[in-house]
């Protein structure tokens, strides 16, 4: 498969960046799109040129490592995938590819394709988690009777794997998908009930400190999301904010 | 930062003055489509609605102040949603994941403010003036031939029905995306999503129903 690339250089945070052209061939329907940008990297590295930066890890969908904005959309073509599971065979031979990081003011380009996404660690440590003793006393979680409907719910926004695509695909950059998911999989739960005011109050504060945008309920953030995480946690997480504010 | 200045809190304040203003154009539409059936009901209708005191003095300056707040909240919102992404993609396929109308809120709310402000000249401010500066004596009947003189003009009826014709693309999105807003996304919210969007098309080509219908069925000068 021939194609032509149109990737994104920067060469640090500061720089100003461009989308410069790259021609590849040999490209096999097989390969995974990271895989092609390995054979693309090896190429320039052979020609002693600078190799794109990218991020990846894990290559098999659970990391939320890998990024990418291809052809317009987070993650590529393809739902319910990350970049590291999108396939060259869902590309024609000839096609161009058009690759950028991620773009949000809260997620700053750190090289070429590679982005900071450390305002979401900020904000899951600001209530992204329980509090419990694990001194060796701690009570086991499945003693507590749950129900089935709230379990599975729960467990549907912990897939969140936090690779940014919600913020990626969102026209205002608005990380309210993320947040939601994180503040819903414990608010289901009788053990994130005990701190669900603060949590979402607090997690909320950090996502407008980063400079995301607001949420205008698009649901572009649900067709993108590589884990299918529901619009159903971010009314979720408006009304455990509602009723946290009102509580005081 | 508040509780009433985060993210949350201004979307569900947009949330709820879109309701209020959803609500407010439900009523009009009932008042100005009796113009079409019974003349008189109109007059009679329109004739309390400009002379009763708690309509004129509390109701009007409510729903006047919910018109500004919706749109100065609405500019506010997108000045700060353009900040949020300083460098565009050079390749955004928003129609793969999203619908125009969602994406397009400004346009179509822009659109609906320039037909505000002519709506406001055509018949709010003549309303001021006959009422409280010059202070014609009221007559009930008035109403019915002012409003059909209005739609006359072909050209008042075109731009009328483009303003209404945005109008459904604003409602489209805005009347369901209210209810998630303010954190309503349950089984029923299917069902209450075919409502707004019937709800979305009909009232406003209702409206250009009835400026079609006057401009059409003119009263002898």
């Amino acid at each position: 498969m021939k194609l032509t690339l149109k990737i994104w250089r920067q060469k640090n945070a500061t720089a100003k960046g461009s989308i410069q052209t790259y021609p590849i061939d040999g490209i096999d329907g097989d390969m995974s799109f990271l895989e092609m940008l390995d054979v693309l990297n090896t190429q320039l590295i052979n020609k002693g040129e600078e190799p794109v930066v990218f991020d990846h890890d894990c290559r098999e969908g659970i990391c939320g490592t890998c990024s990418l904005q291809i052809n317009g959309e987070p993650h590529g073509p393809d739902r319910l995938i990350t970049t590291c599971q999108l396939h060259m065979r869902k590309f024609n031979d000839g096609d161009t590819i058009v690759i950028e990081p991620f773009r949000a003011k809260a997620f700053p380009v750190i090289k070429d394709l590679m982005v900071d996404r450390s305002s979401f660690d900020r904000i899951q440590q600001a209530g992204g988690y329980i509090s419990v003793n694990t001194s060796g006393n701690t009570i086991d979680a499945n003693a507590i009777p749950i129900e089935k409907d709230d379990a599975d719910a729960s467990f549907n926004a912990a897939a969140c794997i936090g690779c940014g695509a919600c913020v990626a695909a969102c026209k205002n950059a608005s990380a309210m998908l993320f947040t939601a998911a994180k503040v819903s999989q414990f608010a289901l739960l009788p053990q994130g009930r005990v701190e669900a005011s603060r949590r979402v109050l607090n997690m909320v504060e950090q996502m407008d400190k980063e400079g995301f945008g607001n949420c205008t309920n698009t649901g572009a953030c649900e067709v993108e999301c590589p884990k299918g995480i529901s619009l159903e946690n971010i009314a979720r997480m408006n009304r455990e904010y509602l009723s946290a504010g009102l509580k005081g | 930062m508040g509780f009433i200045s985060t993210s949350i809190a201004r979307k569900v304040a947009m949330a709820l003055s879109g309701l209020f203003l959803v609500f407010f154009l439900g009523q009009h539409f009932v008042i100005n489509i009796s113009s079409v059936i019974d003349p008189d009901t109109f007059n009679s209708w329109s004739h309390f609605m400009g002379t009763n005191g708690l309509v004129q003095f509390l109701l009007q300056p409510v729903l006047i102040f919910g018109v500004i707040f919706h749109f100065i909240m609405g500019f506010i919102l997108e000045y700060q949603n353009r900040k949020a992404r300083a460098i565009n993609y050079k390749s955004f396929k928003g129609n793969n994941n999203s619908s125009w109308a969602s994406r397009n809120m400004l346009i179509s709310g822009v659109v609906i403010l320039a037909f505000l402000g002519l709506h406001f000249y055509d018949f709010w401010v003549p309303e001021i003036v006959h009422k409280y500066i010059e202070s014609h004596p009221e007559d009930p009947s008035r109403y019915f031939p002012e409003l059909v003189h209005k739609f006359e003009s072909p050209v008042r009826v075109g731009l009328y029905a483009l303003a209404f014709i945005l109008l459904i693309f604003h409602l489209w999105h805005g009347f369901s995306s209210s209810f998630q807003s303010v954190g309503f996304n349950n089984k029923y919210s299917r069902a209450l999503k075919g409502f707004t969007r019937l709800y979305a098309v009909l009232i406003p080509l209702g409206f250009v129903f009835i400026a079609l219908y006057h401009h059409f069925n003119q009263l002898p000068h």
